[in-house]
């Protein structure tokens, strides 16, 4: 066993997990969890398949020496149902924060959503970080984001000694992501909302794990949108990734939602549709300043990498 | 997109192209901007106003290079007519002026973004929602802001009440003197003719959720549109009171009504 520090992932499974174990593993010795599926990872990484909720989940922290934790184990909002995701996402990171606090863990970095937000027609542009959270207003779907970075922030002025980083993501997208988002522009027709085409922010995977792998090192804890700063029409987004656009009817505001519920779109759900109607940018200026955060893959190369895979 | 390469190659002219190439906006990878403004779109709108504003409307713009050719600034005018036609006329006199033009952002009803096409096409050619903190942060980016302090008070206002200035918010003051932006009262003439209403049917627009329902010809009248631009007014930052702020609003309030009284009086017939 060699001496390097160990630190803990969650969501180990998942392609952007992956992403940022491979360049952490270098200078951390990898304790991977995801409740999903046992995740290989090599012979110099631990995994486990446990969900953090159970009782033995406990038993990794007596068993390694855990000084950093990466939560990006969350259930998206288009996974399961509203319950499942609430235990999860919340009373999970909660247990998790009180692990981290117990065993006195230095750092930790939790992935969030610029959906917390919320899809508002009055939503100034950019957002900053300051800017109220508005989602659990527009439904109760989510309600389990919001309440996880409320969480969060109780734990980051509670504890400062976890250092806490709360990261808010615009739409991930890229290879292996399987999000609301990257399955629209993976399909050949992806609905759309008549007259309505928001302004989007996407971030290639590889730019999102190189943005993790900074807050983690580099520790500045605090809240920080997570964005590039380039934009584009949703509608055309799609256009430039070789879907077929297919209009629903977008007015009275009840009928794309009823319409999404009746024909099961797990992509386009009913709680998610204002996002395809109104904007929700990011101001990326608080994290690219305090970690020099560059990202390296533009738009032109994401819409590509989905055209070409139809 | 193809259809708009099409709108585009079919109706932007080479010189209005050129004219446009002149005013430079940061815009993404793509020609867009966070607030959705796009170049292309913004050349096609200009193509399209062109003939309405010399061939239908006739506008006639005064006094239009008082607006800074650099730097943020605050374009106040009077709102009238029930669409948004007098910030297309004011933002179209601006961007096509000879000597360095500007393409400005109008502040437009919390309405709008709720509306089918019309929301993304004015986000498109750069109008944004009529926000203090959206306003704060454009005119940090140094760019020319289009305000209606009347708002819907305005625009949804009777021909009864033709050019009677309506209470003004404060609002933008207070973002004029905290990012050092000067204010150009404009006086707009004509637009209230182009779609004049006689009544408001305040029942319908609450059963619709939009802010007028107005009884009016179902065209848009080809009145003749007067402009009258006039000098910067600068006020400076500091902690004073709301009275005060007020007493400055009122003084560019006055300054519109004196620029619509010198189109009203220059205006020799309606059409």
């Amino acid at each position: 066993m060699d001496n390097k520090p160990e630190i803990l992932i969650t969501g180990a499974a998942g392609a952007l997990a992956q992403q940022v174990i491979a360049r952490l593993r270098s200078r951390y010795r990898i304790v991977a969890v995801d409740f999903r599926e046992q995740a290989y990872l090599g012979e110099d990484t631990s995994s486990y398949r446990i969900d953090i909720v159970k009782r033995d989940f406990e038993d990794i922290f007596r068993k390694h020496r855990i000084e950093g934790v990466i939560h990006l184990g969350r259930l998206i909002t288009s996974e399961d149902n509203r319950m499942r995701r609430y235990n999860a996402n919340v009373l999970g990171t909660q247990r998790l924060l009180d692990l981290c606090n117990k065993y006195q863990v230095g750092k930790v970095v939790i992935l969030s959503t610029f959906h917390v937000y919320g899809a508002n027609a009055y939503n100034p542009v950019p957002l900053n970080e300051s800017a109220p959270l508005k989602a659990a207003g527009l439904t109760m779907d989510l309600v389990d984001s919001v309440e996880l970075e409320n969480l969060a922030n109780i734990y980051l002025w509670k504890h400062p000694n976890l250092n806490i980083h709360i990261l808010r993501p615009c739409n991930i997208v890229g290879p292996g992501v399987r999000n609301t988002m990257s399955t629209l522009l993976s399909s050949k027709y992806s609905p759309v909302l008549t007259g309505f085409s928001p302004m989007m922010q996407f971030i290639h995977i590889d730019d999102m794990a190189d943005a993790i792998e900074l807050a983690f090192i580099k520790n500045h804890p605090g809240i920080y949108n997570v964005a590039t700063d380039d934009w584009v029409a949703y509608q055309e987004a799609l256009v430039a990734c070789g879907c077929i656009r297919v209009p629903l009817p977008s007015i009275p505001p009840i009928v794309p939602k009823l319409l999404s519920q009746m024909l099961g779109l797990r992509s386009f759900p009913p709680f998610l549709v204002n996002y395809f109607k109104y904007p929700v940018i990011l101001d990326t200026r608080l994290f690219t300043q305090t970690f020099g955060f560059q990202p390296k893959k533009p738009l032109h190369d994401i819409f590509q990498y989905y055209a070409e895979q139809k | 997109m193809k259809v708009r390469t099409l709108l585009k190659k079919w109706l932007v002219s080479e010189e209005l192209n050129q004219q446009m190439d002149k005013i430079q906006k940061p815009v993404g990878s793509l020609g867009y901007d966070p607030w959705g403004f796009n170049v292309e779109a913004a050349k096609i709108a200009g193509a399209i106003c062109r003939p309405l504003y010399e061939k239908y409307f006739r506008v006639e713009a005064h006094g239009v290079e008082n607006v800074p050719a650099e730097g943020p600034v605050l374009i106040i005018a009077n709102h009238s007519g029930q669409l948004p036609l007098d910030g297309v006329l004011i933002g179209y006199a601006i961007a096509t002026r000879k000597k360095e033009p500007r393409l400005p952002r109008a502040m437009i009803e919390r309405f709008f973004p709720t509306v089918p096409y019309l929301g993304n096409w004015l986000n498109q050619i750069g109008a944004v929602l009529g926000d203090p903190v959206n306003c704060a942060k454009v005119l940090k980016r140094k760019e020319a802001v289009i305000v209606f302090p009347e708002g819907i008070r305005g625009s949804g206002k009777l021909y009864k009440d033709r050019y009677k200035l309506m209470r003004f918010g404060n609002g933008f003051m207070h973002l004029a003197m905290k990012y050092n932006a000067p204010i150009v009262p404009v006086g707009v003439v004509g637009c209230e003719e182009t779609i004049p209403a006689f009544a408001n049917i305040k029942p319908l627009a609450k059963l619709l959720g939009i802010p007028y329902a107005p009884v009016a010809l179902p065209f848009i009248l080809p009145a003749k549109v007067i402009l009258h631009f006039g000098e910067p007014m600068h006020f400076e930052s500091g902690d004073v009171t709301e009275d005060e702020i007020t007493r400055r609003v009122e003084s560019v309030k006055a300054a519109i009504s004196e620029l619509i009284d010198k189109g009203l009086n220059e205006r020799k017939r309606l059409f």
